[in-house]
Parts: C-alpha cells; sequence; structure tokens
C-alpha cells in the first residue's frame, strides 16, 4: 500500500470562470480504498472526472504511474468508471453490458476467453446465471452490480466510482458497502470512491479525502477524520459534534465558558483563541454538584440505540448522546474526559457549525434527503 | 376507481371515424359493381399489367424516397442533436418551417424549378448545359416526396438521439471504445427506434402519395394514390376496384410495418403514427 499510483499536482478546474477546483494537490497508492467525501457540489465529482479523463484540469498535471496523462482520453486509460446512474447499456442483455469493454480490446481476444471472463466476474459479483437477462429487468442492487462487473472485467488498475450506492435503499446500502469492501479486496486493485455519505466513508475506506467548495479539507484515516478534524467544517460533516470558542492557556489545557478543562492537545500559542470540538458520546451525564458545566435539558430524542438530548449551556445548545433518560427542564452536571476534547485551529468555518439551536428530530433526515435530490452541478457540464 | 366514462368519446370517435370506414373499404373491395359478393375486383388488379406497374412502382419510388430520406436525415438528426440548445431550437424551427406552407404550394414550386424553361435550366443554361429532362420524370417524384417527408424523417430519429444519456456514451468510451465504437455500438443501437419510426412515417404515405407524382411525375409515372384517385373521381367511376385497390396496399404496408417493428423496440409508436 505504500506505491503511489496517481498523483494531482496543484490542478485547478474552472468552469466558465467558475472554480470547482481549486489547487488540487493529491497523491493515490496502489491498492488503496479512497473515498472523496463532501457535500454536493464540493468538487469531489470534478476530480473523479479528471482521473478518468472526462474533464481535462484547466491549471495543473495529472500522473499516473508517473506519466503525465493530462491528454490521454478515457478510452485510452487503464481507469474504469462505475458511474453514478449504472449507464448500463439498455439495448444489451447483462453477458454482453460486461462483454462490452473486453470486446473493445486491442489486439482482440478470443470469444472463449471473453466468456470465461465475463462469468469469471459474474461469479465475483454473485450473479451468476444472470447473464442473458435484460438490464431493465434487474433491481437497483443487481444494476449495480453489472456496472461493478463491468468495469472490474477488463482488470483496470484503478476502479473509480461516483456514489454507487446513492440510489440504493439503506439496507441493500450496507450490504453492498461490505460487497464493495469484499470486491476490492478479492480483485487487489486501487477504488476511488466518491460519496457525500460520511458513514459510508468511515466504514469502508483506507483514506478519506473531505472536500469541501473545491478545496482539499483533510486527507486522513477514517480515525484521524473522525478523532483528530483539522477545522469546524470537517468536525461537523463527519458524525455530530458541539464545536465551541474556547481559549488555549497552555499545552493541555483549554478554557471554556470561563472554565478551564483538561485536554491533551497543545502546540498552540499561549491564550489562543481556538475551536473546541466535543463528540456527543464523549459526554458524560453526573450529578449536577459534581459535573464541570451545569445544563438544562431542552429536548430528548429517542434513537434507538441511546437517547439524543439537546442541552443549554448558557445559550449554547449541545447534542448529548446518552444511555440514561433525564426529562425535560432537568439540570444536569456534564463531566469531559481530556481525551474527549479536540483542539482546532481557527479557520473561516469557526462559527459556522457545531451549534445545536436549530435542532429538531428531523434534522438528519432532512440533512440527508436535500443532499440526494440535488445533483452535482458539474454533472451537467 | 378507474374512471372508464372517460374513455367513451375516444371509443366512439375510433368506432365512427377508424373502424367503420375500414370495414367499409373492405366490404366495397370485395362487392361487384352490379352488387353482390366476388373477388373480381382483385382479379380485375391481377389482371391488369398496368395496374401491378402502378403497385409496382409506388413501393419502388417510395422505397427510394425512404432510402434518400435515411441517408440525408440520420446524418441531420445526429448532427442536430449534438449542437448547442439555442442551435437546435433554430435549426428544428428552420426544418419544420417549409411544412407549415401548403402542400400544394411546395410542389407547385418545385415544377417552376424544374420544368423545361425552369429555373434550374436556366441556370443550366448559364453553364452552356442543359436543358435537361427533369420534370415529368420519376426522379423527380421522388424528389418531391424527399423534400416533403424528410422532416419526418429527421425529428424522430433526432428525438431518440438527443435523449440518449451521455453518461451511457461516456461508459462506453471508459470501457475502451474509439469515438467510431461508440457510435456502431452504443448510440446507433439505440437509435434504431427513430429510424423504424422515421421510415414509417416516410414511407407509408409515400406509397399513397398522389398529388407529388400528379404534378411531378407526367402520365407515365403514376402511382396508386392516383390510381385510386382515378377510380372515384371522372369517367371510370368504380369504388369496388378503387377500395379494393385500396385494400391490397394496406396489406402490404402492414406486412411491412410487421416487419420494420421487429427491428426495432420502437414499434408501437411507428404503429400510431
Amino acid at each position: 500500500m505504500s506505491k503511489e499510483l496517481i498523483r494531482l499536482s496543484n490542478c485547478t478546474m474552472a468552469f466558465d470562470g467558475e472554480v470547482v477546483l481549486n489547487n488540487i494537490e493529491l497523491s493515490i497508492n496502489d491498492k488503496e480504498f479512497l473515498t472523496l467525501l463532501g457535500p454536493s457540489g464540493c468538487g469531489k465529482t470534478t476530480t473523479l472526472r479528471i482521473i478518468g479523463g472526462f474533464q481535462k484540469p484547466t491549471v495543473g498535471d495529472v500522473f499516473f504511474d508517473g506519466v503525465r496523462i493530462n491528454d490521454v482520453p478515457p478510452h485510452k486509460r487503464s481507469v474504469n468508471t462505475v458511474f453514478q446512474k449504472y449507464a448500463l447499456f439498455t439495448h444489451l442483455d447483462v453477458f454482453e453490458n460486461i462483454a462490452f469493454g473486453l470486446q473493445m480490446l486491442k489486439p482482440a481476444i478470443s470469444k472463449e476467453e471473453i466468456s470465461s471472463r465475463v462469468m469469471e466476474m459474474l461469479e465475483i459479483v454473485s450473479l451468476k446465471g444472470f447473464e442473458r437477462r435484460e438490464v431493465s429487468s434487474l433491481s437497483g442492487g443487481q444494476q449495480q452490480r453489472v456496472a461493478i462487473a463491468r468495469a472490474l472485467v477488463l482488470r483496470p488498475k484503478v476502479l473509480l466510482l461516483d456514489e454507487p450506492l446513492g440510489a440504493l435503499d439503506l439496507r441493500l446500502r450496507k450490504d453492498m458497502q461490505n460487497e464493495l469492501k469484499r470486491i476490492q479486496q478479492t480483485m487487489d486493485i486501487t477504488f476511488i470512491y466518491v460519496t457525500h455519505d460520511q458513514e459510508e466513508a468511515l466504514a469502508m475506506s483506507d483514506t478519506v479525502v473531505v472536500m469541501d467548495g473545491g478545496v482539499i479539507q483533510q486527507i486522513g484515516t477514517p480515525e484521524d477524520i473522525y478523532n483528530e478534524p483539522k477545522n469546524a467544517f470537517v468536525a461537523d460533516f463527519i458524525g455530530e459534534s458541539n464545536i465551541v470558542d474556547g481559549i488555549m492557556k497552555r499545552d493541555g489545557v483549554v478554557e471554556i465558558f470561563g472554565r478551564s478543562f483538561k485536554c491533551l492537545d497543545g502546540g498552540f500559542a499561549p491564550d489562543e483563541p481556538v475551536d473546541v470540538v466535543i463528540r456527543p458520546e464523549d459526554v458524560d451525564i453526573v450529578e449536577v454538584g459534581e459535573g464541570m458545566l451545569t445544563g438544562t435539558v431542552t429536548n430528548i430524542t429517542f434513537k434507538g440505540m441511546q437517547y439524543d438530548i439537546i442541552v443549554d449551556f448558557r445559550g449554547f445548545k449541545w447534542l448529548i448522546q446518552t444511555t440514561d433518560l433525564s426529562p425535560v427542564g432537568a439540570r444536569i452536571g456534564i463531566k469531559i474526559d481530556p481525551d474527549g476534547i479536540h483542539i482546532m485551529k481557527k479557520s473561516h468555518y469557526s462559527g459556522m457549525f457545531g451549534d445545536y439551536s436549530s435542532y429538531s428530530a428531523e434534522y438528519d433526515d432532512i440533512g440527508d434527503a436535500s443532499i440526494e435530490a440535488e445533483e452535482e452541478p458539474e454533472d451537467d457540464l | 376507481m378507474r374512471r372508464r366514462y372517460l374513455a367513451y368519446p375516444y371509443v366512439l370517435w375510433m368506432a365512427a371515424f377508424v373502424v367503420a370506414p375500414i370495414a367499409i373499404v373492405v366490404v366495397y373491395a370485395f362487392t361487384a359493381k352490379g352488387g353482390g359478393a366476388t373477388f373480381g375486383n382483385f382479379a380485375e388488379i391481377v389482371r391488369s399489367a398496368p395496374m401491378l406497374r402502378t403497385f409496382a412502382r409506388s413501393f419502388w419510388l417510395s422505397l427510394l424516397a425512404t432510402v434518400v430520406c435515411l441517408l440525408i436525415g440520420y446524418p441531420m438528426a445526429y448532427v442536430l442533436a449534438n449542437e448547442r440548445r439555442g442551435a437546435q431550437r433554430v435549426l428544428l424551427m428552420l426544418i419544420m418551417l417549409p411544412m407549415w406552407m401548403n402542400f400544394l404550394l411546395r410542389t407547385y414550386a418545385w415544377i417552376t424549378i424544374l420544368e423545361k424553361n425552369g429555373l434550374l435550366n436556366r441556370l443550366l443554361g448559364l453553364l452552356g448545359v442543359g436543358p435537361l429532362q427533369m420534370i415529368n420524370t420519376q426522379g423527380a417524384v421522388v424528389l418531391g416526396m424527399v423534400y416533403n417527408f424528410l422532416p419526418f424523417m429527421i425529428l424522430p430519429i433526432y428525438s431518440v438521439i438527443v435523449k440518449i444519456d451521455r453518461s451511457l456514451l461516456e461508459a462506453a468510451e471508459d470501457l475502451g471504445a474509439s469515438p467510431l465504437a461508440v457510435f456502431r455500438r452504443v448510440i446507433f443501437p439505440l437509435s434504431l427506434p427513430g429510424v423504424v419510426s422515421g421510415i414509417t412515417m416516410v414511407f407509408v404515405p409515400g406509397v399513397s402519395t398522389f398529388a407529388i407524382s400528379k404534378l411531378l411525375g407526367g402520365s407515365n409515372s403514376g402511382m396508386l394514390g392516383d390510381l385510386i384517385e382515378m377510380q372515384f373521381q371522372g369517367t371510370s367511376y368504380n369504388p369496388y376496384l378503387g377500395s379494393a385497390v385500396a385494400l391490397v396496399m394496406m396489406v402490404i404496408v402492414m406486412v411491412f410495418m410487421y416487419f420494420m417493428n421487429r427491428v426495432g423496440d420502437g414499434g408501437q409508436e411507428a404503429m400510431i403514427l
């Protein structure tokens, strides 16, 4: 997993003067599962399309195995793509769809070999016996598998996947996540995966690239991204976060709401203003007298595994996840362990996220739905 | 609850103006001149060499016109579908514009262009060529049909190509297809329903056309439409024979459409049109 396979070197992409990718530096290793994660319009699909050869960066270079490939058209790249809506050929059956790429090979390969490689792929994506079915007669999940098989049958070094699970329902999505991970390990190749779903990204990836506004916000392992977000955007986009203003008194001590908390971070200037991230699951509820802070419960949502409660601390509302029920209006104290506090430098995202004043029970659903309904704007271009 | 009664006016309409007239034609075709059932009308068609020639000529000329329309129309539709939106609108307008002019007028215009002292011959005369016999030839009939029916070839093909999902083309390219292979393996097969519709919409009216052949074709290029018209007007009034000719033509066209519809999936649309 160490060798570099693809590199985007200060790539900038502009459509009609509007910059959708701003000076991207990205190195992708061989056999890595890398996810480009961000809200719609963040430039993740454009990045994928540059790697696939469907778009040329306005500025910057793309390297594949050390060779500059800016001007290599898609049909000459050893990269294959699983498109957002599968883009299966409706005039061909399952077998013919998967065989399409093999029939394009030069020099041509024998019919027997095409047939055996298609069958092999059908087995890998668990669609044995479906070869003569019409594409339109398949379910979403099955079409998805055909799209993957069609791309993988060419044995590409890299598979690009553009929100491949976006059209599937939740349960199928979870199954396909495992399936994709399994396929990636079986084929032993690089997957570059685009999604707006942070859960998906965390569950599948070796490396997550968080993007917003055409800029890479953070690159790291899922654990890094979750535990050590670099700024308020990443902290808010990945999981739930309470982000509050703090002042770094000295290494290991941060002041929030005028009280000092122990933390594990350091390396800031004395009295530097910072953003403090506290994950809802890292807050312990205790008796009022024993707490570091005292607040009032204003809202409770039962989520199955836990309660999501909103607690008002001096006008700032926190989300806390707890298995103990505290009724609305109750005064509670909270305790946070030093490793539950993460300190970030101030950025232009500071103050935009992390307050749960407008929280409602449907918050998550509404948020997700609006993202799914929107197309990436660059798709139209 | 499905509101079936909403369909009643249409059922009534279809019965009165589609089914009934066809039934009448069928009855007439099997009726002798003096009354009584007979196959005589068909026998008369088969025995008459001029009539058989008219059949052959009709199908041959409209086939020719269809092929020419396809050869011109497909590339036009393809180019049109790949133009920018704004340009597409303007070009579509230009293609449809002649259709808003009266059909007869358009065809008359060709007479003044093609006739002996017409525009084209005078132009050729300036170059020292001609005059050529252009009017009253079968070529003129084919030209007239192509001119009148070309939009009916372009539009269905265009509307199918323009709806092809761009990501399909990208997918093909991604799988290693060269631009030519993308066309041959993806765009063309997917545009076949449009081609089938186009062929049907040119061939069928072509077979039964009468004004074009009458105006541009002269006396030796009469087509089925003219033959049928002759049975209903003028001295040789014989609606029974006319109906028989119409029926035979309809059956041949239906057989033709049956085979066309098996080629493309757009068959149902073509059938309706």
